[in-house]
């Protein structure tokens, strides 16, 4: 049962790293790619319809996360109490950012919105990048869950380490690769050109990128990164030849594997200690109980299905191109 | 300030922040849906318009619940992160079926109102938004769900050994007596918030505006009858959880009135005020009232907080378990107050413009209205703010209420200087927000209002486009 459980909570966090991952990637490219205001308006429209619904894969996430694993998700964000405080408020910038952009018709008003948009997307790609590595390499759990230290050290102190610099890299490089491979799916004219040329410089950024964390790790990790690396290969060379659809998916693929190799690298180990290894947070030990985990795996069963159908339906009746002319900037 | 002070503190400017566009959600949505059926029917341009006006409003304040409504799933672990590990097995569940069943379908069928206005024929167009209100009822009693087991636990029992609930009953937490009384109490007091938004605007707009005039006087007479409604609904179902929950959690009524000595055909004082060397507060009773609201028998006896206290201390052992006295008095009243004052004025203001009839400006009174509407929105939203302000703090020294006190919910290790950074960080960026929202609202309500779907000559034909995928 709780290994069930640790199942769907890595699919929900896969999927929200996936879907949102482009969204990040259409944030930060939106403004650079778009030379005037109906290009950038026809880039960010690519997700207008759909970054809201991605997003709530978080909130699936990290409500799945809190009613099987209650001590994973007490410990992952006491623990990174001011990372997490930052990503919630990069998110709400670039919501907000997002929906009020076309809501106001003067160019100064949609400028603020595209900057700010671009500037908390980078930010948001770049912390979910170091928290993830921080989550794989372990914090200083004391036997109680709880992350010991004091002051603002104890929950920034992480994020200043190598692993944590590399993962904010690796966020921003694969939000990138998938913003640029998206956006050249789904625009047309200059904008969908310039995002082929992003998405093979990104791409081959990411894979050397990878392979060089497989270097660095070796063993069963080392493996997933190649992977990952070759996945970004196949995406520049997707990209250069213009099979926009295979290269959103190879880059999409990459993305996958980085998080389940992230999630999945110290089963059945969810969250290691770096101070004693008997107080990491195992499967069973943070799981709830078995009442609980029957609760949300019939919900789970009877309603996300539903949510994928009614998702796929919003990307069918948005299948179309967005072309600049016919955004109103 | 200790750490538990200032995570308290946290949680709620917060919590309160993201309350101020909840109600307004949760009735605009449904409002839209409405004006958008009406004009489904009808054909009549002046719904068409106030549909898209509304939707506007909608997708303005709904972003902002959103990103703020996020924070509210991470906040559990983040600061009270103890409270998370010993009743994770009943609010993860309750927030894990809330996320998939409600806001998978309010922020995708939102996507699909707002953008497929042109690529959706108009009865799923019309379906799309229907959804969305629905998924906001369903969000919304959920989580009032999970609110009703921190003031009244049902269908959880504490495991022994540590110490830690564990569900026991999905069903019973879903069917709380409290959460009964509080969902109609909730929304009816949504609806007054979005109600009162809508009859502000096109009260202010509706002079401005001569060509499209209609479209205003829809919106405010569709605003203020449902002010109006609501009003009257927020009180009979304020009756009944007023009487659940001096069943439930007696000393919270007795701090509302701050009755002291249990009483028989207790009053209720409309207001009360005690100067230094005053020995007994100074105040205007209404007769029985008390005993009435808490009770439904004028002649019945309420508990007086003292006894409480007595009958807590022997219950839980030694400690204080009175909450905070003069917050609890006056958020009640400020409440009732705020609530019927919006209801007094939506009532005058449909009585004025009955049958085609106007406000003007001569009369003082309307004078007075028109000069200050821009109170009419704040009014039921602060009510609401007052009211949870009031069931929160009044359930204090307790957590869950009888099980868990807040004192040991806090995240342990959290010190002082993180709280801080996070607070400032947190009003910084609600700061702006909060202004952003409020320019957004009126730049919405200041442009003449557009038809839900675009006329044949501004609409260009569409190229063939080819598909992404």
């Amino acid at each position: 049962m709780e290994i069930l459980w640790f199942a769907l909570a890595v699919l929900c966090w896969v999927l929200f790293f996936a879907l949102e991952g482009f969204d990040f990637g259409v944030g930060m490219l939106a403004p650079a790619l778009g030379r005037d205001d109906h290009e950038r308006g026809a880039a960010i429209r690519t997700v207008g319809p759909v970054w809201d619904g991605n997003e709530v894969w978080l909130v699936a996430a990290i409500g799945v996360t809190f009613a099987a694993f209650p001590d994973w998700y007490a410990a992952l964000l006491s623990g990174l109490y001011l990372p997490m405080v930052l990503v919630l408020l990069a998110l709400a910038a670039r919501g907000v950012a997002i929906e009020f952009r076309g809501k106001v018709d003067t160019p100064a008003w949609r400028r603020r919105c595209e900057v700010t948009l671009a500037v908390s997307s980078f930010v948001t790609a770049g912390l979910f990048g170091a928290v993830v590595a921080v989550a794989t390499t372990g914090l200083a759990l004391d036997p109680t869950g709880a992350v010991v230290g004091s002051g603002l050290g104890r929950t920034l102190g992480p994020l200043l380490s190598w692993p944590a610099l590399v993962g904010a890299v690796l966020g921003v490089l694969a939000a990138l690769v998938q913003g640029a491979t998206f956006l050249g799916l789904r625009t047309t004219g200059p904008v969908r050109a310039r995002a082929r040329r992003v998405a093979v410089a990104s791409a081959v950024v990411g894979a050397v990128v990878a392979a060089g964390v497989g270097v660095a790790v070796g063993g069963l990790a080392a493996l997933f990164a190649g992977v990952v690396a070759l996945l970004g290969v196949a995406t520049a060379v997707a990209a250069g030849w213009r099979h926009e659809g295979t290269a959103f998916a190879a880059a999409t693929l990459g993305v996958v594997g980085a998080v389940v190799a992230a999630f999945t690298a110290h089963v059945p180990v969810v969250l290691p200690s770096t101070l004693d290894p008997a107080s990491s947070l195992t499967i069973t030990g943070a799981a709830a109980s078995p009442y609980a985990l029957t609760v949300i795996t019939v919900g789970a069963v009877l309603i996300l299905p539903g949510v994928v159908a009614y998702q796929a339906f919003s990307y069918w009746v948005f299948r179309r191109r967005v072309a600049s002319e016919r955004v109103a900037a | 300030m200790t750490a538990l002070e200032l995570s308290r503190l946290q949680f709620a400017v917060v919590t309160v922040y993201h309350y101020l566009f909840v109600p307004l959600s949760i009735s605009l949505s449904a409002l839209t849906a409405g004006l958008q059926t009406a004009w489904w029917r009808t054909r009549d341009e002046r719904y068409s318009r106030a549909t898209l006006l509304a939707g506007k409003l909608l997708m303005a304040t709904f972003a902002v619940g959103v990103v703020t409504g996020l924070v509210q799933e991470f906040q559990f672990g983040l600061s009270w992160s103890a409270f998370a590990q010993y009743y994770g097995d009943v609010f993860g569940p309750t927030l894990a079926i809330e996320g998939m069943l409600a806001f998978f379908l309010e922020a995708t069928f939102l996507g699909l109102w707002w953008f497929g206005r042109d690529r959706l024929r108009p009865g799923l167009h019309l379906a799309t938004i229907w959804v969305v209100a629905v998924g906001t009822l369903i969000s919304a009693y959920v989580i009032l769900a999970a609110n009703a087991f921190m003031q009244h636990p049902v269908g959880a029992t504490i495991d022994p050994a540590t110490g830690r609930a564990v569900l026991g009953s999905f069903g019973a937490l879903l069917t709380n007596p409290v959460v009964v009384a509080s969902f109609p109490h909730t929304i009816a007091g949504a609806f007054m918030a979005g109600g009162a938004l809508l009859l502000a605007i096109g009260m202010w707009r509706r002079r401005d505006d001569a060509v499209q005039g209609p479209t205003w006087r829809v919106l405010a007479r569709v605003g203020a009858w449902t002010t109006l409604v609501g009003g009257a609904a927020v009180s009979l179902t304020g009756d009944v959880l007023g009487k659940v929950m001096t069943a439930v959690q007696p000393m919270k009524m007795a701090s509302a009135e701050a009755l002291y000595e249990t009483t028989s055909h207790a009053p209720f004082s409309l207001f009360a005020i005690q100067l230094p060397g005053m020995e007994q507060p100074w105040s205007i009773d209404v007769p029985w009232l008390l005993s009435f609201l808490a009770t439904g028998d004028p002649t019945a006896t309420v508990q007086g907080i003292d006894d409480l206290q007595r009958q807590y201390e022997l219950q839980f052992g030694p400690g204080n378990y009175t909450p905070w006295i003069p917050v609890a008095y006056w958020t009640f009243r400020l409440m009732i107050g705020l609530g019927v004052a919006a209801t007094a004025a939506a009532a005058y203001v449909l009585w004025r413009t009955r049958r085609g009839r106007d406000l003007t400006p001569a009369w003082f009174a309307d004078r007075w209205l028109l000069r200050f509407l821009w109170v009419l929105p704040v009014l039921p939203t602060a009510a609401a703010t007052f009211g949870w302000l009031f069931t929160e703090t009044a359930r204090q020294p307790w957590l869950v209420f009888g099980l868990f006190q807040t004192r040991d919910g806090v995240s342990p290790t959290l010190t002082p200087v993180e709280l801080v950074a996070s607070l400032a960080g947190f009003a910084l960026v609600y700061g702006v927000l909060a202004v952003v929202w409020v320019r957004l609202v009126l730049h919405v309500s200041r442009q003449e209002p557009t038809p839900l779907h675009p006329t044949a000559e501004e609409s260009r034909p569409e190229p063939v486009l080819e598909m992404s995928y």
